[in-house]
C-alpha cells in the first residue's frame, strides 16, 4: 500500500518535472532579453511595438519570421523599439500577451489567426494598449477601439498563380487543394479559379479546375493522398492552401514529376524542380506599414484592415524558370492591373460567379 | 476505374504504414501488460531523429535506424516509470506525449538554425525507385519501401508472439504476471524489454512519415497518428495481425475520402470526413465484436501481492 502511494507520487513527480521542463522551454525567449534591449539603445522614439508569435515560433520560415523581420526593419528605419515573445502552446497566448503589456508595449501584434480569441480578450482587459492581429478579420461586434484585424486579399496572388497554372498546363486540368472551407480559404480557391477562367478567356483554352478539401491543416499524409489523386486524374499543376498538410501535396508533385504552387511564403526551396510559383502574403510589409501608422498617432483600432498588392502586401514568387517568359511577363502585367484596380479578383463564390459572367 | 482502384490501394498502403508501426509497438507493450499511450510522443521523437540523421548524413537508411534507436531510448523513460517504479502507466504515457514534441522542437531548432521545420531531406526509396512507371496507373503501386517493411514487421511480431517461447512468456506476463513469476519468468525484465521494443517500432513509425511520406520534419508531421494506432490496437484485439488489418482499414477509409472527394458528383468534404469514423463504427459493431484487453494490462506487478 505504502509502496503504491510512493509510486503514484513518483509518477506525478516525474510528470510534473517534465511539464516544468516544457514550460521552461516556453519561457526561454522573452521579449526583454536581447531583442528589445537592442532596441532601447537606438533611442529615437518612445513608441514600443512588440509581437507574440503563435506556436510556430519566431524562426518558422513563415508568418512569424516575416513579421519579426518587418519589426527589425522598422526599428532600423525609425528607431521604434521592438521585441517579441514566443508561444510554445495555445495556453501561452494569454500569458505572453500579458507579458507584452507589462513590458510597456504600445502596440502588440498577435501573429496568426489562431491567436484571435486571446488577442480580443487582451484588448478588452487593456484598453490603453493597441492590439493588432495578422491574418484575421474580426466581426464588427467584436472590434473594440484598440483592436485591429489585418487580413490579406489572398485572392489577388491566387488569381495570378491561377493564370500561370492555366497557361502552363498541358493536360488542360489543374487542381486546388484546400485545408478546410472557410472565408479565408475561399479567397484562395475563388481567386485561383478566376485566374484560370481569365486565362481560358484570354487564350481560348478550356482548362478545368478540380477542387479537393482535406478537412485538415496538419495531416500531410492526407495532403499527399489528395495530390496523388489529382495528379493521377491528369492535373499537371496543383495549388495548395492547406498549411502543413500542403507539404504532402508538394511531395506528391515531386513523386509525379508535376508542378505545384506554393502558398503564403515562397516555397520554392522545398521543391525547386516542381515549384511553379508561390502566392505570397507579405506579412513584413503589413507589420511595418501599420506599426508606422500607429506610431505616428494615426488611428488604426476598431477596424479590419485589408491589404493586397496595391499595398505591397501580396505578390507572387520571383522564381519563374518553369514557365515561359511570356506567361511570366503577362503575370507581371496582371499584378500591375490588379494594383491599378483594373482587375478585381473575386474572393468568394458569389463574386466569382459575377466575375466569370463579366468576362 | 483501374486508375482509381490502384490509387485506392496505393493511398491505403501509404496512409496505413506509420499506423502499422505505431500499432505494433502498442501490441507488444500491451501484451506484456504495460499500457502505452505514449506512442504519439515516441513517434514524434522517431520522426525528428529520422529526419535529423538523414539531413546530417545524407543517408535516409541511417536516419530510419536512428529513428528506431531514438524511439527505443526515449521509451526507456516510460519503462523506468511504469515498470521499474510501478508508477501509473497512463500518467507516464501522457508525460511522454508532452515531452516528445517538446524535445523534438528543441532539437529541431538546434539543428535547423532556430527553424521549426527542416528543409527537404534525403528520403527512403520507393520499391521500384522514384519515378518508375511514371505516367501509368500502375505508378500508384510503386509505394514507399516502408510499406513492405511494415508488413514484414507485422509478420515478425506475430511469429515472435505466437510461435516462440519468449512470445509465450510475454503473453503470460500480460495475462497473469503472478503465475508467470511463479514459473520463473522475470516479469519486470520482460515488460521492460517490451516497452523498449514498442518505442523502437513507434520510432520507425515516425520516421516512415518524415522519411517517406513528406521528406521533411515539421511540427505537425506526427499529428494524431499515435492515437489512431492505439485505436487500431484495440480494434485489432491486441493482436499484430488484427491491428495490421485495422490500420489498413483506417488507411482505406482515408483513401476513399480522397477518391470520392472532388469527383464529378461533388460530395461535401465535411460529410466525407466522417466516413472513416462511420466505417469504423459499423465494422466494429458488425464484424469485430467484443475486444478484450490482456488481463493484466495496465496493472503494475507487485511481487507477492494478491
Amino acid at each position: 500500500m505504502k509502496k503504491t502511494r510512493f509510486a503514484k507520487l513518483a509518477s506525478v513527480g516525474v510528470a510534473g518535472v517534465l511539464a516544468l521542463t516544457l514550460a521552461g522551454c516556453g519561457g526561454g525567449n522573452a521579449a526583454s532579453d536581447g531583442s528589445a534591449a537592442a532596441g532601447s539603445s537606438t533611442a529615437g522614439s518612445d513608441y514600443q511595438v512588440s509581437m507574440v508569435t503563435d506556436m510556430g515560433g519566431v524562426n518558422d520560415q513563415s508568418f512569424n519570421q516575416l513579421a519579426w523581420e518587418g519589426l527589425q526593419q522598422l526599428q532600423k528605419d525609425t528607431g521604434i523599439k521592438v521585441g517579441y515573445t514566443e508561444s510554445k502552446q495555445e495556453s501561452d497566448y494569454a500569458t505572453n500577451l500579458d507579458k507584452a503589456v507589462d513590458n510597456e508595449g504600445d502596440l502588440i501584434w498577435g501573429i496568426g489567426f489562431a491567436m484571435a480569441d486571446a488577442l480580443q480578450t487582451a484588448a478588452k482587459q487593456n484598453p490603453d494598449v493597441s492590439f493588432a492581429i495578422i491574418d484575421n478579420a474580426y466581426p464588427e461586434a467584436d472590434l473594440t477601439d484598440n483592436l485591429t484585424g489585418v487580413a490579406f486579399r489572398s485572392q489577388e496572388p491566387s488569381f495570378v498563380v491561377g493564370y500561370i497554372a492555366a497557361m502552363t498546363s498541358e493536360t488542360g486540368k489543374v487542381g486546388f487543394v484546400g485545408g478546410m472551407r472557410s472565408d479565408i480559404i475561399d479567397t484562395f480557391e475563388y481567386g485561383y479559379k478566376a485566374g484560370v477562367a481569365y486565362a481560358n478567356k484570354e487564350s481560348g483554352k478550356n482548362v478545368e479546375v478540380t477542387v479537393q478539401y482535406l478537412e485538415s491543416f496538419t495531416d500531410a499524409a492526407k495532403g499527399k493522398a489528395a495530390g496523388q489523386k489529382l495528379y493521377s486524374d491528369g492535373c499537371d499543376v496543383v495549388f495548395q492552401a492547406a498549411g502543413n498538410a500542403g507539404n504532402g501535396v508538394i511531395e506528391a508533385a515531386q513523386d509525379a514529376g508535376k508542378y505545384v504552387i506554393g502558398v503564403d511564403k515562397d516555397q520554392y526551396s522545398q521543391a525547386p524542380d516542381n515549384m511553379l510559383s508561390s502566392a505570397l502574403k507579405k506579412v513584413d510589409k503589413a507589420v511595418i506599414e501599420i506599426s508606422e501608422k500607429a506610431s505616428k498617432g494615426e488611428k488604426i483600432g476598431g477596424q479590419n484592415i485589408e491589404l493586397g498588392m496595391s499595398d505591397g502586401a501580396a505578390g507572387i514568387s520571383e522564381h519563374h524558370e518553369h514557365m515561359s517568359d511570356e506567361v511570366y511577363e503577362t503575370a507581371q502585367d496582371l499584378v500591375t492591373q490588379i494594383k491599378d484596380g483594373k482587375i478585381t479578383p473575386p474572393g468568394s463564390e458569389a463574386d466569382y460567379d459575377a466575375f466569370v459572367a463579366s468576362l | 476505374m483501374l486508375n482509381n482502384l490502384l490509387l485506392l490501394i496505393g493511398i491505403t498502403l501509404m496512409y496505413s504504414t506509420p499506423l502499422v508501426f505505431g500499432a505494433l509497438g502498442g501490441v507488444i507493450s500491451e501484451r506484456s501488460g504495460v499500457v502505452n499511450i505514449g506512442i504519439e510522443g515516441m513517434m514524434t521523437i522517431g520522426a525528428l531523429a529520422g529526419a535529423a540523421v538523414s539531413f546530417l548524413t545524407g543517408n535516409a537508411w541511417l536516419g530510419f535506424f536512428a529513428a528506431g534507436a531514438a524511439g527505443a531510448a526515449f521509451s526507456v523513460l516510460h519503462a523506468v516509470a511504469a515498470v521499474t517504479f510501478k508508477a501509473d502507466q497512463n500518467v507516464s504515457g501522457i508525460a511522454l506525449n508532452l515531452l516528445g514534441p517538446g524535445i523534438a522542437l528543441f532539437v529541431a531548432r538546434l539543428i535547423w538554425n532556430g527553424g521549426t521545420q527542416s528543409p527537404s531531406i534525403e528520403t527512403l526509396p520507393k520499391i521500384l525507385g522514384r519515378g518508375a512507371l511514371a505516367g501509368t496507373p500502375w505508378a500508384n503501386l510503386n509505394v514507399d519501401v516502408t510499406v513492405p517493411i511494415g508488413m514484414a514487421a507485422a509478420l515478425v511480431v506475430w511469429f515472435v508472439l505466437y510461435r516462440t517461447k519468449w512470445g509465450l512468456r510475454v503473453r503470460a506476463v500480460g495475462e497473469h504476471p503472478a503465475a508467470a513469476d511463479t514459473l520463473g519468468i522475470n516479469v519486470s525484465r520482460t515488460r521492460f524489454i517490451c516497452v523498449v521494443l514498442s518505442g523502437m517500432f513507434a520510432g520507425f513509425g515516425g520516421a516512415s512519415i518524415t522519411l517517406a511520406i513528406i521528406s521533411q520534419f515539421t511540427q505537425t508531421a506526427v499529428a494524431g497518428q499515435g492515437f489512431i494506432a492505439l485505436a487500431a490496437v484495440i480494434f485489432g484485439k491486441w493482436t499484430p495481425h488484427g491491428s495490421y488489418g485495422a490500420c489498413l482499414l483506417f488507411g482505406a477509409a482515408q483513401a476513399l475520402v480522397i477518391i470520392l472527394g472532388g469527383g464529378v458528383v461533388p460530395i461535401p468534404s465535411e460529410l466525407l470526413a466522417c466516413l472513416p469514423y462511420l466505417m469504423t463504427l459499423v465494422i466494429l459493431v458488425l464484424f469485430v465484436g467484443r475486444s478484450v484487453a490482456p488481463a493484466a494490462d495496465g496493472v503494475p506487478y507487485e511481487k507477492g501481492a494478491r
